[in-house]
């Protein structure tokens, strides 16, 4: 604070620092109001007579400005305020410029102003360049003449339609690309105060984590099994337009042929036998397993036998 | 996945670019609000303040109590952070009153809605304005831009004393301005630092009276509120956010001045526009209203245009707007 009073102008009479661009006078040279015991009036007193003295010096300044007349009497132009206060907020960030204005300005392209109106040929008067009853509105043209090239079944009005709309969505898709770039390159406070760019899903309260979002495959899945889950497993559910057929269609076990060649079945026989068969079949074995079954059958015998035993005895 | 999210109406898209960051900043607007407790002092305290700074909208009075605020602990700020970010206010006044802390007064000032400083004052002695009736009839007019004296040596020694220095002079300076009408220098504010480390603010109204010369002599009213007040905590910005607050532009960007060029030849050379005159309707067009056409254009007219009637006054007032240098 005292390196910036010195901007301040110091009033050479009284020994006044003053900050004429605030109105503001402040007395270093008074110690202030030292006694103690004064009552509250004489404080009052007190404070009165100091201000006065010091607006009185700052009056004689002002008066003596520079001034230019006004409608309402004579405006004395003030120096800009020297006491440095904090802002209320960060300064303004310049926009990053956008991909087009990069390319523009690597093609040497310069903006040109172009007139809001615009001569219309077929109308034959001057009309607005866009919005409106603009020039060649294409929702005015009555009637469009067919080309070789056009395929049969096509409507022309409509494809305009498409085509207007599809331009516009890429158009959206570039400035939201834009706006991105902005925030990534120079952060939120570049954005234009009135846009905000907020994530689509948000999550949802007391989780951090996004939901997941579901892949193609696993959406498949999904619908699969919704397809499936009616009691004659969707085979006389009605289809939609362009529903594809489900993924798993149930089908899980394969049944041998029961005519013809037997030399499926006994390929698989041989499979199982060989298996039993062999040097190593112990290992086919899970000897725990085993065991404990000999075990279980054990106990079970042992108990029939005691229950026998009790029937006998009665 | 992003999203643009833009205001949906006309207003709401008005009042964000209002509260956008400008280079020019808008006036500082003040929050006055207390906690659970409070007295009786508090709210006239705020209710005064609240009274000399609401004009233009700069301040935002609210009278119910207000829970978990204690803005010298981290946590307990954060409400207030809150608060300014929804009122768009950067200045903060919270009241309260205990046992410990009798008759508080909180000021802060917030930085991009997060807390610049805090400072911490109770108020032993206050009287009112409503107290100082008698003084109404010089009360200084609504929104007019104060004066301000600080008187004290301490104002520049002290550190809290530097600090509620400048936090005053945030407080109520208003807007800037690079011209003023003396006439209308009609309030100051008063502080005075005495031994006993308390701070005395006056709010007074200026009297121009006639001294004989150029220069005229000021007296001073007291209009209220008059605050006798000690300092209690305070809190500082780092030297970094200070440093980021403070930071201002070399050069601000100076407007298109439309329509006016320069030129080598005539200088300054400006473009208005003119709508087409047309002579035979002058008498009607610098009237406003229909006037008789002299006898001889009429009879010419009707002769060549075939009309009965005189020209009406929409054909004479809808001349095409032409662009003439």
């Amino acid at each position: 604070m005292a390196a910036e009073e010195e901007g301040a102008g110091m009033d050479s009479l009284s020994g006044l620092r003053m900050d004429i661009g605030n109105l503001l006078v402040f007395d270093a040279t008074d110690p202030g109001i030292e006694e103690a015991s004064t009552s509250s009036d004489d404080y009052d007193e007190q404070c009165l007579r100091k201000g006065a003295r010091a607006i009185q010096a700052l009056a004689e300044k002002l008066f003596n400005m520079p001034s230019e007349a006004d409608k309402y009497g004579r405006l004395v132009i003030l120096p800009p305020p020297t006491t440095k206060l904090p802002r209320e907020k960060p300064l303004p960030k310049p926009r990053p410029p956008t991909k087009w204005e990069q390319f523009a300005q690597s093609k040497g392209i310069k903006k040109r102003k172009r007139s809001k109106l615009d001569f219309d040929e077929d109308a034959g008067e001057w009309r607005r360049r866009y919005g409106y009853k603009r020039v060649a509105d294409e929702r005015d043209i009555p009637v469009i003449e067919a080309k070789s090239t056009d395929e049969p079944g096509e409507d022309p009005f409509s494809n305009m339609k498409k085509e207007k709309k599809a331009r516009i969505e890429k158009q959206e898709k570039n400035r939201l690309q834009n706006l991105k770039h902005t925030l990534k390159v120079a952060g939120k406070s570049a954005l234009p105060s009135t846009v905000q760019l907020s994530t689509m899903a948000l999550p949802i309260t007391g989780s951090a984590q996004v939901p997941k979002k579901l892949t193609k495959d696993e959406l498949g899945e999904i619908a699969g099994h919704a397809s499936t889950a009616t009691a004659s497993v969707g085979k006389f559910d009605r289809k939609l337009e362009g529903e594809k057929p489900a993924k798993h269609a149930g089908k899980h076990r394969k049944f041998l042929p029961v005519v013809g060649s037997s030399k499926e079945e006994k390929q698989q026989s041989d499979k199982i036998l060989d298996k039993v068969l062999s040097r190593h079949n112990q290992e086919i074995v899970d000897v725990n397993k085993v065991s404990d079954l000999i075990f279980a059958f054990r106990g079970l015998a042992n108990f029939s036998h005691g229950v026998l035993g009790f029937c006998v005895g009665c | 996945m992003l999203r643009v999210v833009k205001p949906k109406t006309k207003q709401a898209r008005r009042v964000l670019e209002k509260r956008a960051p400008k280079i020019k900043e808008n006036v500082k607007k003040a929050l006055l609000l207390h906690g659970t407790s409070t007295s009786a002092v508090v709210k006239g305290v705020l209710s005064d303040l609240h009274h000399i700074k609401k004009d233009g909208g700069n301040a935002v009075h609210w009278t119910r109590k207000n829970e978990n605020i204690r803005p010298f602990e981290p946590a307990g700020a954060a409400p207030l952070e809150f608060f300014s970010k929804k009122t768009d206010c950067s200045l903060v006044v919270f009241g309260s009153h205990s046992k410990k802390r009798p008759n508080n007064i909180v000021f802060g000032r917030f930085y991009d809605n997060h807390v610049y400083d805090f400072m911490e004052l109770g108020v032993e002695r206050y009287k009112s304005v409503k107290d100082h009736g008698g003084a109404r009839k010089f009360s200084p007019q609504v929104g007019s831009k104060p004066c301000f004296a600080f008187i004290g040596e301490a104002f520049e020694s002290d550190e809290k004393c530097r600090q509620f220095k400048e936090m005053m002079l945030d407080f109520f300076r208003g807007e800037e301005v690079d011209r003023i009408n003396l006439a209308g220098l009609d309030r100051v504010f008063v502080c005075v630092a005495t031994a006993t480390k308390q701070v005395l603010f006056r709010h007074c109204a200026i009297r121009l009276m006639k001294s004989g010369t150029k220069v005229p002599q000021i007296v001073l009213v007291d209009v209220g509120p008059s605050l006798d007040m000690v300092f209690r905590r305070n809190q500082t910005p780092g030297e970094e956010l200070r440093k980021e607050a403070m930071r201002t532009v070399s050069k601000a960007p100076q407007k298109k001045i439309k329509n006016v060029s320069s030129d080598m030849m005539d200088g300054k050379v400006g473009r208005i526009y003119m709508p087409k005159q047309e002579v035979r309707c002058r008498a009607s067009l610098c009237h406003g209203r229909e006037t008789r056409l002299f006898t001889g254009w009429r009879d010419r007219a009707e002769e060549n245009e075939g009309l009965k009637k005189r020209a009406s006054r929409s054909g004479c007032s809808s001349s095409r707007r032409g662009k003439e240098r």
